[in-house]
């Protein structure tokens, strides 16, 4: 503290309110939410999931006004930047907590849970996200990802009454809290080796070829394995089928969806802004954990019985996808990134989908097992078909939106024209149809099976989960029949944009 | 390429009209059994009656070029292209898809499988009619692609919910040999893109520009992978020996509908894309495939006639007809000749006609005697004598009798082998021609001897007075009739669809395949050099 003192000169550096616009919203609704507990107690439950519904909406404006307006920012001497790129993961973000917020409505509400501290946090984490979406600095984006975590932490545990919540948070906390401790351990190898934070000044000083020592590679290594964690990628997976299982199954749905993808998010921002000159260790690495993620994923997720595990393993592949166009970001960098934001993006509707036809379901069943999914066609053909919708598109099946971000993945390894992406591309295409097995199975049994117990009365879905199964329903096809998705190619994480 | 695109709003319209149907389905109320069916029939009319608008309107003098020709943007980033067109060699498949379907939905008026729910039926089916028809028009990459894929998930909903006792096995089996195939067929798509698109600097998923360029400037050996991939996504579908093992099980376990239209138009998507895709577009890959694929081809001919040879189940017996018929199509493809592929595409529609009718028999079969168990069936033809006649009728045209439709896409096909096109291996390909030789003389025996278990003889007692066992019924009339006579029409008049074809084969066989492909070279270098 007497050190910034002492510096007499210290100006505040100029900000740009428009572009740090999303955040200020989004904390602003935080805060008001906190007070309307502190002010109003338990009045203020029901207030709670509408107030964090219009946060979230209200959180799109900026976004949108900053798409419209079209200009890259950047702030903070470029460790704070808003471009094409950052906008489009921006909304995906709101949007995917906005779709968490309608699965948590009746689910939070119907559980005697707290809720104002519930949607508190949700919006705090969701906060996370839309900051790490801009971070191009190591710190900046450290201090993203523990705003995105430590919520996450708590929500996890939220049925704070049943032994597997605990053991779902409690997992979750200490791998995150290692595998943060040992990518802060990476990053400052990284400062260290370079002198520098930002991520373009790293990549400056990687770029130049000078310093090939390996400390920068322990770095590079200790970071990816940080975001290995965060990602749920093999082998550093294990957490996610037993926390998934035990949280409460709005917060899987925003693990599973929302948290990966900042993973993501900052992986891309690291590795394409700051690593790019050292592709030749992170090319490698990349290719070992896509492949291991979704051969390894995938294998396990056939032996499932209980749809949330299923889906959590299943994710562990879909992350495999995801990490496959980052073993050729050296070779076609932009494409890559392109294929990354447009699979994360198609991910996010079909998964949540997803995870809202289980809540759904669940909601008659009590139970998450697949044998319980028998016979749904039976009572509830309306969340069949849904179901089979997000299924088939994970699966990747066209006219499906999954088929197109699978096809993104294979392009870009297909463009590197190299051994190694093509062989890549085989594993994907291999795996693609070991993970249809587990998919159509669920299919099968949810069409062509009698219900378990000859029980068909009606399943009672509230609207708020008619209406996150309806968008994300639309969402999927519109981006199988390949609109709007084009634009979410049109990213680019190069320096030549400022 | 020159293209014709006259009145281009009738593919559209010709594609998405079942589809729209489906969706105007969804409207109707569950319980509305007959509305839904009679709306059924009506959008498979509909979708006829633009079919034949086509086939009347269609320029017979330019068979060769593509007409009604669209191309658009579609998905701008991946260079995808809304493109479709008709030729000479899609025009039967076509013809054949929408003339099938409606007779399906006619005779799904008293045949709903159990468990019932025709709505959802239906449904399934007018977006398969969707998929298949796309699949025959498309002219990009990737828009195939879709519709190649569209396809699965209500054939495998088909087989999976209606199903018969072991629909849930036989249903995963079909999907992921297909998925399979059709995964590994994407890679040859993608590669063949940017391999294409780096050597001539158009990166595109056109189909007529890719096979303009025909592989052109791509290494030999990346040739031969990339058309590997091509040929396990085609022959998974065909299905060529040996990807073919999910065939008897789905033929087996679908529903009679279900049968009839993987039969007559679903294995077809297969051989189409090879002619269409895999030997337009990698010439000379196709020629080092070819006398490997032309071996699958009549060992697919003699295992699945040995097939038959052991099966007791008459639904069954179908399906491994349908590998060893298909296998004749594959050996007139392999020949790499206009004629032999000319006789692959008669092949396809006669077994289009004619398997599709033997399933449609085997259906009523079923429905009547509760069991397709050929060691219990006899005496057809005295208890319900029409039904014989035609199962006899039809097996005759399937061995392929002179006069009837399956003939001329045998025939033919193995007399191409005599003659293969040039650098092709003559002798390999004449011994290839007696092996399938062979095979027709395996299938006039187990045809004849399915025939003579089933119709001849007198009924065993056990059915000797089933008051279900009954004669054809009307609906099963109007529904086969047109079957019946195109099957003996075209084994009249083979010219209706040789005639047609033949320009198209000629153009798509263009450039090296004419002379071969060694000699294409050479001369090219000689002329450059």
């Amino acid at each position: 503290m007497s050190a910034l003192l002492a510096q007499a000169e210290f100006v505040r550096p100029p900000i740009d309110w428009h572009a740090a616009a999303p955040e200020l919203t989004l904390l602003a609704f935080g805060a008001l939410l906190t007070m309307m507990d502190i002010g109003w107690l338990e009045r203020g439950r029901r207030a709670a999931a509408p107030m964090a519904s219009i946060a979230l909406l209200a959180t799109m404006i900026p976004i949108l006004t900053l798409a419209a307006d079209g200009a890259d920012r950047s702030m903070f001497n470029g460790a704070f930047v808003v471009d094409n790129y950052s906008l489009i993961m921006k909304a995906m973000f709101v949007l995917a907590g906005y779709v968490v917020v309608l699965l948590s409505t009746n689910y939070i509400a119907e559980g005697d849970y707290w809720e104002n501290e519930y949607y508190g946090l949700l919006l705090s984490s969701i906060l996370g996200m839309v900051l790490m979406a801009s971070a191009r600095d190591l710190i900046t984006i450290f201090v993203a990802l523990e705003l995105l975590s430590i919520p996450a932490y708590m929500l996890a545990t939220w049925r704070k009454r049943d032994l597997k919540s605990n053991e779902a948070g409690l997992k979750y906390y200490l791998m995150g809290v290692f595998a943060s401790a040992v990518m802060l351990y990476g990053m400052s190898l990284l400062y260290g080796s370079t002198g520098s934070t930002l991520l373009t000044d790293i990549g400056a000083v990687l770029d130049t070829g000078a310093d090939p020592t390996a400390v920068v590679v322990l770095g590079i290594i200790f970071v990816v394995v940080g975001f290995a964690f965060k990602v749920s990628a093999v082998p550093f997976h294990t957490w996610a089928p037993d926390t998934y299982e035990g949280a409460p199954t709005p917060v899987t749905a925003f693990l599973s969806v929302a948290s990966k993808a900042a993973g993501f998010v900052a992986l891309m921002n690291i590795l394409f802004v700051g690593l790019l000159g050292r592709d030749d260790v992170v090319e490698p690495l990349m290719w070992v954990l896509a492949a291991a993620s979704m051969t390894v994923g995938n294998l396990v997720a056939l032996r499932q019985t209980n749809i949330v595990r299923m889906l959590a393993y299943s994710g562990v592949a879909q992350a495999g996808y995801m990490l496959a166009p980052l073993a050729v970001i050296g070779d076609v960098p932009d494409t890559a990134l392109g294929a990354v934001v447009t699979y994360l993006v198609i991910y996010a509707a079909m998964n949540l989908g997803a995870f809202a036809v289980v809540i759904a379901a669940a909601r008659k069943t009590r139970s998450a097992e697949i044998g319980d999914f028998r016979g749904l066609f039976h009572y509830a053909p309306g969340l069949t078909v849904a179901m089979t919708i997000f299924l088939f598109s994970l699966a990747g099946i066209p006219p499906l939106g999954g088929w197109f971000a699978k096809f993104r993945v294979i392009e870009a390894l297909i463009d590197a024209n190299n051994a190694s992406g093509v062989a890549l591309g085989v594993v994907v295409a291999v795996n693609s149809v070991i993970a249809l097995y587990y998919y159509a199975r669920i299919g099968l049994g949810m069409w062509a099976e009698e219900a378990p117990d000859g029980d068909l009365s009606r399943v009672d879905v509230p609207p708020s989960l008619v209406a996150a199964i309806g968008l994300t329903a639309i969402v999927t096809i519109i981006f199988g029949l390949g609109l709007v998705v084009g634009d979410f190619t049109d990213v680019s994480l190069l320096p030549t944009g400022i | 390429m020159d293209t014709l695109d006259t009145n281009n709003w009738l593919l559209t319209a010709l594609v998405f009209a079942p589809l729209a149907g489906a969706l105007v389905m969804a409207l109707i109320p569950e319980k509305e059994e007959d509305a839904q069916k009679q709306w059924a029939v009506f959008t498979s009319l509909v979708t006829l009656g633009l079919g034949i608008f086509l086939l009347v309107d269609f320029d017979y003098d330019q068979a060769g070029v593509f007409q009604y020709f669209v191309d658009t943007e579609w998905i701008e980033v991946i260079g995808a292209g809304y493109t479709m067109g008709v030729d000479g060699m899609s025009l039967p498949l076509i013809a054949l898809t929408v003339l099938v379907m409606p007779l399906v939905f006619i005779y799904s008026w008293n045949h709903i499988p159990s468990p019932g729910n025709p709505k959802a039926f239906l449904m399934l089916m007018l977006i398969l009619e969707t998929g298949m028809i796309g699949t025959f028009v498309a002219q990009d990459l990737i828009l195939f692609f879709v519709f190649f894929e569209v396809v699965l998930l209500p054939m495998f909903f088909m087989i999976a919910v209606w199903g018969g006792e072991d629909r849930r096995y036989a249903s995963l089996k079909f999907f992921l040999y297909t998925l399979f195939g059709s995964a590994l067929m994407l890679l040859s798509f993608l590669a063949l893109f940017f391999l294409t698109g780096a050597e001539t600097g158009d990166y595109t998923f056109n189909m007529l520009a890719l096979s303009e360029n025909a592989g052109d400037g791509i290494v030999r050996s990346t040739q031969l992978i990339v058309f590997g991939g091509m040929f396990i996504g085609f022959a998974v579908k065909v299905p060529m020996f040996p990807f073919h093992t999910w065939l008897p099980d789905a033929h087996t376990q679908a529903p009679t509908q279900g049968s009839v239209i993987l039969a007559a138009v679903l294995l077809k998507l297969g051989t189409y894309g090879f002619i269409r895709i895999a030997i337009p577009m990698l010439p000379e890959a196709a020629e080092a495939w070819a006398p490997f694929i032309g071996l699958l081809a009549v060992i697919g001919i003699i295992y699945g006639a040995l097939g038959c040879l052991a099966q007791s189940d008459m639904k069954r017996l179908i399906a491994f007809s349908s590998v060893a018929h298909m296998g004749f199509v594959m050996l007139g493809i392999s020949t790499l000749t206009d004629f032999g592929i000319n006789a692959a595409i008669f092949g396809m529609v006669a077994h289009g006609l004619i398997t599709g009718m033997l399933f449609f028999v085997a259906g009523s079969v079923k429905d009547r005697y509760h069991t397709l168990d050929i060691a219990r069936l006899g005496g057809m033809l005295v208890q319900a004598p029409k039904l014989g006649w035609i199962l006899g009728f039809t097996a005759m045209a399937s061995l392929g009798l002179p006069g009837l439709a399956g003939f001329w896409g045998e025939f033919p096909a193995i007399l191409s082998a005599y003659n293969p096109a040039a650098g092709l291996p003559e002798e390999t390909f004449r011994g290839y021609m007696v092996v399938a030789a062979v095979g027709t003389v395996l299938a006039a025996g187990y045809l004849l001897w399915l025939l003579q278990r089933t119709a001849m003889g007198e009924p065993s007692e056990e059915f000797v007075d089933d008051p279900e066992i009954t004669d054809v019924s009307t609906i099963e009339w109007i529904a086969w009739t047109p079957f019946l006579v195109l099957i003996v029409v075209f084994g009249v008049a083979p010219g209706l669809i040789f005639e047609v074809t033949d320009p198209a084969v000629v153009e798509s066989l263009r450039g090296c395949l004419e002379t071969g492909c060694e000699a294409a070279r050479t001369a090219a270098e000689a002329v450059g050099g």
